[in-house]
């Protein structure tokens, strides 16, 4: 399989990392790379560069609280950007075990957290139905929801690769 | 005149803090607010993560929750911030963005569905803020409230600004004021507007760093001397009041501070009990802050 190419795919979907100048504002606003080891920055700068860095654990570090978007000096939508890359890992098969078991979550339930015991019991309680106005209630929109995953793909996706 | 509304629950409220579901719906009726439920509705689907997974699939699911509440003819309600960002950005982008409008309903067609772009989005705060206003409210409250609170926005809730254009994203105040209309202070906080840590999959995937972030704001708003955290977001919600018992177990810091939805904050002011608004369902259990609560008259001293 050939590698995606990064900077291509961010500049069509209008994503200019090409004019950043390495200022070093977005990793100075980022809160995730005080106790991580997220550097902003150096991801901007690896996407310029279109090195390789879909394994780059620190995609998955960024909390998307847009601090370094709001501030960036030369406008560059950082989020969107480090959004997508992660699209492309994902779509290479690139995953945290953890994201995979919410996306079962959702196939499964239509929920990403779906409803549990306790909460049932804290529903009846305070007066309210046990199951909410949700998916959970009515399985014919689960069914609906389900249709949808399928006819994007999204199932095929999630399960793991085998590389 | 403000458009009829449907409640958009989302995940963590209906399946987790079903209080805050109880306490919007108190709210609504005492507001007057035409809101109806929104039956069938799934995961908005939340954005850090399913959003950057596929955005095909991120637009399909949002689209059929929107679709639904064009369905009533009634723009759709939030109650988090996530579900908020994920549904209004999904709604802008496929109202603006013909062709991606058009590939998401050959999604919607498999299930007789089709986006037609006719209802808005909101989020409850910045509803209530537009269409009541703090004066407002203010004159609605009952029992007004003698609480000095740490508000947390929330980052969804005012970014990307260009998108939500509530004012100012550093230091923003609409939504202070509608805690003050309780009869609340809203006490200011070193890094007041900081991220929770949760979002964009990093609770889910990295828990102890994402703690870590959250306790930083514990350890402000601690020093701060507050009665309780307000916030806008059950997600928010999850991890400042369940992070608050993690972050003991993990780091042995205690902190032991009451944190409520709004709708939470606003049914108290309204005179519902606590028991009634769900705020003793919370992970964190503060008798002192229920005790205080019990003393309707706002105390003297
Ligand atoms: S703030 Fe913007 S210009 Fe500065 S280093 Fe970051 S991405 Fe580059
Ligand atoms: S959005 Fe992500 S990368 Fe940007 S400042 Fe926040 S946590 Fe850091």
């Amino acid at each position: 399989m050939s590698e995606p190419d990064v900077l291509k795919t961010l500049q069509d979907a209008g994503l200019d990392v090409l004019t950043c100048m390495q200022c070093g504002t977005c990793s100075g606003s980022c809160p995730s790379g005080r106790y991580t080891s997220l550097n902003t920055r150096r991801i901007v700068r690896k996407a310029r560069k279109n090195s390789d860095m879909l394994h780059d654990d620190d995609l998955w570090m960024c909390a998307t609280c847009y601090n370094c978007q709001e501030r960036c000096p030369r406008g560059i939508k950082i989020v969107d950007a480090i959004l997508m890359i992660r699209t492309i890992a994902v779509h290479e098969g690139i995953m945290l075990p953890a994201h995979r078991k919410i996306s079962e979550l959702v196939l499964k339930h239509g929920h990403a957290v779906p409803i549990n015991d306790a909460t049932k019991e804290k529903r009846k309680n305070l007066g309210l139905e046990e199951l909410p106005e949700t998916v959970h209630k009515y399985p014919e929109a689960l069914a609906d929801v389900k249709t949808l995953l399928e006819s994007c793909g999204f199932d095929k996706l999630v399960v793991e690769k085998q590389e | 005149m403000m458009k009829k509304l449907s409640l958009f629950l989302g995940c963590i409220i209906p399946n987790r803090y079903p209080g805050i579901e109880k306490a919007t719906y108190l709210c609504l009726e005492k507001l007057g607010i035409d809101c109806s439920d929104l039956p069938g509705a799934s995961c908005c689907p939340a954005p850090g993560v399913f959003r950057s997974f596929d955005k095909s699939t991120w637009l399909a699911l949002a689209s059929r929750n929107i679709v639904l509440s064009e369905e009533l003819e009634r723009d759709v309600l939030t109650i988090c911030n996530g579900c908020y960002g994920s549904l209004i950005d999904a709604n802008n982008e496929l109202k603006e963005n013909a062709a991606l409008k058009k590939s998401t309903n050959t999604h919607l067609e498999k299930i007789g569905k089709k986006f037609n772009g006719s209802v808005d989005v909101r989020h409850i705060v910045e509803l209530l803020y537009d269409e009541f206003g703090p004066e407002k409210i203010k004159e609605m409250v009952t029992t007004p409230l003698n609480l000095r609170v740490a508000l947390h926005y929330g980052c969804h809730l005012v970014k990307p600004s260009k998108e939500r254009q509530l004012g100012s994203v550093e230091k923003p105040t609409f939504f202070d004021e509608l805690v003050e209309s309780t009869g609340a202070e809203s006490v200011d906080y070193p890094d007041k507007m900081a991220c929770c840590g949760a979002g964009g999959g990093v609770r889910s995937a990295l828990l102890e760093k994402s703690l870590e972030m959250v306790n930083h704001k514990f350890s402000r708003i601690s020093d701060a001397g507050v009665d309780c955290i307000v916030n806008a977001c059950p997600f928010c919600h999850l991890q400042l009041d369940g992070g608050q018992a993690e972050v003991k177990e993990k780091f042995g810091l205690e902190y032991n501070i009451p944190v409520l939805h709004y709708t939470q904050l606003l049914g108290l002011a309204f005179g519902f009990s606590p028991e009634e608004l769900g705020i003793d369902l919370n992970v964190i259990k503060n008798d002192a802050f229920l005790a205080k609560l019990k003393l309707k008259e706002p105390a003297e001293n």
